[in-house]
């Protein structure tokens, strides 16, 4: 499905292997919905009156400029944003079309439905095992048996499993930093959730964990629907059947992924993909 | 030399020279009180000699030079000035003779050169008592039940044997009153406030009055067969007496029972003095004073001080970790949790007296009052709590130190990088969960290093505890066999209490002096060990939650 070839600028979409593949988006069961969607760090705004569907159990991309607000909306999804000072967020966000700001959703449960994967790695200093069964302790699993299974069914689904076998009671910082960015992935779907963010998750890592992370992207999607930042397009290529394209806060196109690459609408969309700015 | 000002070359001249003054004053300190106090120990050789003051009939001298001096000689009476030769200066010594029953004093400072014929003899008598401190002389016999058994050389071989008997004895008795009588007062002590508690509630049921009334008994039939061991053992103790002939040529009976050790220094070869000298400081560090602190060991001090640093780093480490989370990570920012912090960290620098007023006035008087008239209603008129004791003192000390562990793990918890905190939360843990699981064991280490200053502070400190819980001598140690084993309440020693005590208040002022810097040394000691094992600990931690170095 994806090649170690770093495609050339002229997106020759027969590369991506995805041309024959016939899905739209009209058709598809839609997981995540943004509905006029305005966001403002006190009183600047960073994000204008997005609206979007993102397609259950697909990969789809965010691309962008740096400080075009893909991260920021990204981050809407599981409530980082929380977290921020003065974040004011109007409009709405559905979840399987039921709104993520409702009173009776506790934002530790929204978490444990919608994960997340940063850009840097960041294993818990504890060890392999430790950190994969994070999740599952906070939820009060303490047993053994269901621990064990559960780490090995994550490591093996994060494609990590053969690799730290032997020492899943290591420190998990002793691992490389490949490694560690899909241990975080372990940890991250050791929960189960529905949908996985993974923001700018191989900008930190060397071509070849770049390679496995997008190899394990898409056996993810099969079970989980994923939404990825990115501000390598081809990544954003290969990796992805949806591609949203930002700037300037502004949601300027949303489209299927070869279509948006290939035959864009929009001439900041054309002009972005082709290399003129950004 | 421009040119060498500006290479910079004079900057690190600088620097390294201060680094190595401050090394060159704590090693000298530490040196200095060694040596002082460390010195002590080692057996002096003991000299005979004849002392000559002019127009004054001669003595003879027994006993150990202990210090020297040079004064000017016109200062002396003019009776001995020629003794003198015409120098500007004369060379005085102290001389501690012992034998404090007979002369009223222990030390006496002597012109050196009116000290004629001195003489090391090998045969001379060191014994160091119990009570009046060491007695020089000749041993003349050795008596059992006051008859002389044997006399000279022969004696003093027999000597050992008779005194390990005896030690043997004393440690039986003290054994039985320390421990086992001392257990029995204190049950019967808990009895009578029970009685008094019942009395006090007008809860006259008689059941209960007989059961206590038939413990009450058991315990007397015990006491009583201890003082019957007591009396037998007293009886055996006092059977032997040594015989000893004192400077002046007086003999002197000294019974076994009174006699710590007995020796003779001058024939003590280099290893058996090692020997001995390992002994008396290993007695030192491990025994109960005596004469008014001035000898024997001083291990309640040692206890006292190492317990009560325990007691405020378990009362200050959850004291300060809790509030520098909330301070961190809960409260605010703003104004008001910006002048909290700044008035923390004022709280340092108050002078300690002040904590230790405050703690007489609020923990002592003001909590512990209320806590005895609340729940100890029967032990009035007597305060139990509320009286200066271990638990107000490591309260008053951990009010003292707490400063310096909210600002430690406040700046542990902001060397947390924000991305471990992002991962956990994106877990579905809540925000108690992740400081829970994640920030508090990764902020430990800077816990640790809060808490390590917190001793290094608390050890050495003094003053704010000479009004909330220490004493000169205390009766019994704050943790021991009688349930329920720590006694909060009880008074305690401390070292640094004790060099003060052993400075300022000692009625022997030239015997307490070794032992001050002795003691300092040993403070030092145990602050050092205390450290060196908080140290210990955070490295640890440390190797355990080592962060991200890249994040």
């Amino acid at each position: 499905m994806t090649t170690a070839n770093i495609p050339s600028h002229s997106f020759d979409m027969s590369s991506l292997g995805r041309a024959q593949d016939n899905f739209n988006l009209e058709d598809e069961k839609i997981c995540l919905q943004v509905q006029r969607m305005n966001l403002f760090y006190s009183s600047k705004q960073a994000i204008f009156n997005v609206n979007m569907e993102i397609p259950e159990k697909r990969v789809t991309a965010f691309i962008g400029p740096s400080g075009c607000g893909k991260s920021t909306l990204l981050r809407c999804f599981n409530r980082m944003n929380d977290l921020v000072d003065g974040v004011r967020i109007e409009g709405q966000i559905l979840l399987k079309g039921q709104d993520i700001h409702r009173k009776d959703l506790k934002v530790a449960d929204l978490r444990r439905s919608v994960g997340m994967v940063f850009q840097k790695p960041n294993p818990f200093p504890k060890s392999v095992y430790e950190n994969v069964a994070y999740g599952l302790r906070i939820q009060g699993i303490n047993s053994r048996k269901v621990l064990d299974e559960v780490v090995e069914s994550s490591l093996k689904g994060a494609a990590l499993w053969d690799e730290v076998k032997d020492r899943l009671n290591d420190n998990a910082l002793g691992l490389s930093g490949g490694q560690q960015q899909r241990l975080v992935i372990a940890r991250a779907i050791a929960i189960e959730p529905e949908v996985v963010l993974l923001d700018e998750p191989a900008s930190a890592l060397d071509p070849i964990s770049t390679l496995k992370i997008e190899e394990l992207i898409n056996e993810l999607k099969t079970k989980y629907t994923i939404v990825i930042v990115t501000h390598n397009m081809q990544q954003a290529a290969r990796v992805s059947d949806y591609t949203a394209f930002m700037y300037m806060g502004k949601l300027i196109e949303f489209d299927r992924t070869d279509k948006l690459f290939t035959n864009p609408k929009e001439k900041q969309t054309e002009d972005y993909i082709t290399g003129r700015y950004g | 030399m421009k040119n060498w000002f500006k290479s910079g070359d004079p900057w690190i001249w600088l620097t390294a020279a201060s680094v190595s003054l401050s090394l060159i004053v704590v090693f000298s300190l530490v040196i200095i009180i060694m040596a002082r106090g460390l010195g002590y120990f080692w057996p002096a050789t003991i000299i005979e000699a004849r002392y000559e003051e002019p127009n004054v009939p001669p003595i003879t001298m027994l006993g150990e030079i202990y210090d020297y001096e040079k004064v000017l000689t016109r200062r002396l009476s003019k009776n001995l000035q020629p003794l003198a030769n015409g120098e500007e200066f004369i060379k005085r010594s102290l001389i501690k003779t012992g034998n404090r029953e007979l002369y009223g004093l222990d030390f006496r400072w002597v012109v050196a050169p009116a000290l004629k014929e001195i003489r090391y003899p090998e045969n001379v008598l060191v014994v160091e008592r119990r009570e009046w401190g060491n007695f020089y002389g000749y041993l003349q016999a050795l008596k059992q039940n006051g008859q002389v058994v044997s006399t000279g050389e022969e004696a003093w071989k027999k000597l050992s044997g008779e005194l390990s008997r005896a030690h043997d004895l004393f440690s039986k008795i003290n054994h039985i009153e320390k421990g086992e009588m001392g257990a029995i007062n204190y049950n019967l002590e808990k009895l009578r406030l029970k009685e008094r508690r019942l009395q006090l509630q007008n809860d006259s049921d008689p059941k209960k009055k007989a059961e206590i009334e038939e413990q009450r008994q058991s315990y007397h039939k015990q006491s009583e067969e201890h003082k019957k061991q007591l009396t037998d053992l007293y009886k055996e103790i006092n059977r032997d007496s040594i015989v000893v002939k004192e400077m002046g040529g007086k003999e002197v009976e000294i019974t076994l029972a009174k006699v710590v050790a007995a020796y003779r220094p001058n024939s003590l070869s280099f290893p058996q003095k090692i020997a001995f000298y390992l002994g008396k400081v290993w007695e030192f560090m491990t025994d109960e004073p005596r004469e008014a602190n001035t000898e024997g060991g001083i291990f309640p001090a040692i206890y006292g001080t190492v317990i009560m640093v325990l007691m405020m780093s378990l009362i200050v480490t959850p004291f300060g970790v809790i509030t520098a989370v909330y301070l961190h990570e809960y409260a605010k920012q703003g104004f008001l949790t910006r002048t909290i912090r700044i008035a923390v960290n004022n709280l340092a620098g108050v002078p300690s007296i002040v904590y230790g007023v405050f703690g007489l006035g609020f923990f002592v008087y003001f909590l512990g009052g209320s806590i005895d008239r609340i729940f100890y209603p029967e032990v009035s008129p007597a305060p139990m709590f509320g009286t200066p004791g271990l638990l107000w003192a490591s309260l008053t000390l951990a009010l003292l130190t707490v400063p310096v562990v909210i600002v430690a793990t406040e700046e542990g918890l902001s060397r947390i990088p924000k991305s471990i905190r992002e991962g956990s939360l994106a877990l579905g843990a809540t925000k108690a969960e992740t400081l829970w699981r994640t920030i508090l064991p990764m902020a430990s280490p800077a816990v640790m290093t809060g808490l390590i200053l917190a001793i290094a502070r608390a050890a050495g400190e003094v003053a704010p505890l000479m009004l909330v819980g220490v004493v000169k001598l205390a009766p019994s140690l704050p943790l021991d066999m009688n349930a329920p084993f720590l006694h909060l309440e009880r008074k305690f020693m401390h070292l640094g209490f004790h060099i003060n005590d052993l400075g300022f208040q000692s009625p022997n002022v030239e015997a307490a002096r070794p032992l001050v810097y002795a003691t300092a040394f040993l403070l030092v000691l145990v602050i050092i060990i205390l450290n060196l094992t908080a140290i210990w600990i955070r490295n640890r931690l440390r190797e355990k939650y080592k962060s991200l170095e890249t994040v």
